[in-house]
């Protein structure tokens, strides 16, 4: 007899089952802000870290980017005493940490793809509700908080309700200027920042599997925004092709067994959700949820409830007003949903022989020490410096603003991160979400463009500039 | 982690829905490295807009969707510190729900339409032995996992739990453990 047809997520699922309801966890991300009060823990209930091979720390959501190299060097006292607190947890427990002024920093769910230590078929946990990101290469990965930390500290194994099952899937292919940003935006906007709370979701279908390694990282980056437990997409050659010869991949790689990590044909899940591709537009977000998006063409809606009526209100919107015309102060070009390289050679492109507008003041902070390092080979640094962009280093920064990166009271932003909360980036900022290429874009215009049809003239180079 | 059995009393009413844990707790509060204190700093932000108005009952009822975004257990320290012992919704977000049971702290999803009701009241009681809201005179059952009840009811830590399964834990590692990267010969 066949068996049963299973899913991706089945299978990851059943093959970390160590007892109904507890999984274990192959690689445990650990960072400053949500493991401080877990070390505590296990150092009163005399526990050690169960297995600090399977586990990785870094600096990365209140460090300076102005290149500090040394924790010592952070200015604001509670910062530099928590990345201080991590460093000597880690020393403490044998984990390793690549903290500030290391080669490897960076956002955690930056440096877990770009060292190789996220591979396919992989349980990943990390006390940050990012973690789906992971899963973009046919891992399942879980955001979890701090009292988990500390379980998976101590037994590297995890409790869970088994999660129910999504997938949604996309037929067609972006259109020009449609990035993976738009796709999961869109999505968003489809299925609402409930739809998919409870779920694993499985992200299929031709759009996805044309995406670049990089943009399916954005997609189920963004799965939590959806409530969603955790994002997947099938591995394929997209995912071998990164992964050959990065530091922690495999050699060879084990290409049989990730090979079948799919959903087996007629496999059953309990939702299934179809989005049409070819129909989705450049997004902008224009309220607080990042569910409250609607393509750049569009005008700000007519607010339905009193969440979106107090959105609109907090955003100092009003209904019909045309996205266009919706007038920016800050650009931030970074965060764990797009600050990888092919992000910002992507905005780079856009911004190449242009300068930011005289009213907006723009950032550009790449997710890990390697990616600015690559970027500035590539000379991306030099182009955006020359366009009137701050080059910064790398850390979370103006995502969550918990570094000295945050808007100013009635600032308003157009962002590549992942959240538009009140509040998020700065008390009283406003937060416009994005892709990478539609902020570089509003960047120079000091407003929101169409970049299907937005090519204004570029100034020739200064001789000599490269 | 203490016992959850009855929660009885006057009710605080936040009547929202999607409220993220950056309002419950903002990130200039995550600095901090010990798990107590957040109480004070709870809703931060909106505890400045005129009009605000949320007493430290034991009991909370809220919109849809709460806890939703970030997954800063920071939310649930700040809830529980202000003296909120348990929380009622139509749902609440995924993380923030479970981070709740890790410390004690139950949240309660009742029906859209019972928690507009339990709004207009004043008091209430949670039973979580019996799985019921009572007030107005009536009882409203609610759903939790029945591993997650015993383990409230009982005031039970989960890191012991789980050592309890340490057999099948060390049978895993020695038979069926994933070869994957090592992280500390990087």
């Amino acid at each position: 007899m066949a068996a049963e047809p299973t899913t991706l997520f089945d299978k990851i699922w059943a093959a970390h089952e160590v007892a109904p309801g507890l999984l274990y966890i192959d690689l445990h991300l650990v960072h400053e802000v949500t493991s401080p009060q877990a070390f505590d823990a296990l150092r009163i209930a005399g526990r050690k870290v169960r297995r600090p091979d399977r586990t990785l720390a870094t600096a990365d959501h209140n460090v300076p980017t102005d290149g500090s190299s040394r924790a010592a060097q952070i200015l604001d006292q509670l910062s530099r005493v928590q990345v201080e607190t991590l460093e000597r947890n880690c020393a403490e427990f044998g984990v390793p940490i690549y903290s500030l002024g290391s080669e490897r920093q960076g956002i955690v769910h930056v440096i877990g793809p770009e060292l190789g230590v996220t591979q396919p078929g992989m349980t990943i946990v990390c006390g940050d509700s990012h973690t789906a990101t992971h899963g973009a290469m046919g891992a399942l990965s879980f955001g979890i908080g701090t009292s988990e930390v500390e379980h998976v500290l101590a037994t590297q194994t995890l409790r869970q309700t088994r999660p129910r099952s999504m997938r949604i899937s996309y037929s067609g292919a972006l259109g020009f200027g449609v990035t993976a940003k738009d796709l999961i935006l869109g999505t968003l906007g489809q299925i609402g920042v409930e739809g998919g709370a409870g779920y694993a979701i499985e992200f299929a279908g031709e759009a996805i599997e044309r995406l670049t390694m990089e943009g399916r990282l954005t997609v189920c980056n963004m799965t939590i925004e959806g409530g969603g437990r955790a994002g997947m997409i099938a591995p394929d050659e997209t995912t071998f092709e990164w992964l050959r010869g990065r530091p922690a991949a495999p050699d060879p790689l084990p290409l049989e067994s990730w090979r079948a990590l799919r959903t087996d044909e007629g496999a059953r899940f309990d939702r299934e959700v179809h989005v049409d591709a070819n129909a989705l537009s450049p997004q902008v977000t224009w309220g607080t949820t990042p569910g409250m998006v609607a393509p750049v063409t569009d005008a700000v809606p007519e607010p339905r409830t009193p969440g979106e009526e107090r959105a609109l209100d907090y955003m100092a919107l009003e209904a019909g007003v045309p996205i266009e015309e919706i007038a920016l102060d800050r650009v931030f070009i970074g965060s764990c949903t797009n600050s990888r390289i092919g992000d910002l050679r992507a905005a780079a492109a856009m911004v190449e022989g242009r300068r930011v507008a005289p009213s907006v003041q723009a950032m550009v902070v790449p997710g890990s020490a390697n990616v600015k390092l690559q970027a500035e080979r590539e000379g991306l640094d030099e182009v955006f410096r020359r366009a009137g962009f701050d080059w910064r280093s790398a850390g979370c920064s103006m995502c969550l603003g918990m570094n000295p990166d945050i808007l100013a009271p009635g600032e308003r932003c157009a962002s590549t991160s992942n959240r538009n909360f009140e509040g998020r980036q700065g008390r009283g900022g406003r937060s416009h979400l994005v892709s990478p290429e539609m902020a570089a874009a509003a960047a120079i215009e000091g407003r929101f463009v169409d970049i299907r049809d937005w090519e204004p003239a570029r100034e020739p180079e200064p001789a000599g500039a490269r | 982690m203490d016992r959850v059995d009855k929660i009885r009393g006057p009710i605080s009413v936040l009547n929202r829905s999607d409220v993220d844990t950056d309002q419950i707790i903002p990130k200039q509060f995550l600095k901090r490295v010990e798990r107590t204190g957040f109480g004070e700093f709870l809703f931060y932000d909106w505890a400045k807009e005129p009009g605000w108005d949320l007493d430290p009952n034991e009991i909370l009822v809220t919109g849809r969707n709460f806890g939703c975004g970030s997954s800063r257990e920071h939310a649930p320290w700040a809830l529980q510190d202000y003296g909120f012992k348990a929380l009622v919704a139509p749902s609440f977000a995924d993380i923030f729900y479970s981070n709740c049971t890790k410390i004690g702290m139950l949240p309660v999803p009742l029906p859209e339409e019972e928690v507009h009701a339990l709004m207009a009241v004043a008091e209430a009681e949670i039973d979580l032995e019996d799985e019921v809201v009572r007030f107005a005179g009536r009882e409203v059952p609610f759903e939790i996992d029945p591993d997650l009840r015993h383990r409230l009811l009982n005031g039970l830590d989960d890191i012991g739990i789980t050592l309890q399964s340490g057999e099948a834990l060390e049978r895993y590692e020695a038979e069926r453990e994933r070869a994957g990267p090592v992280t500390t010969s990087l």
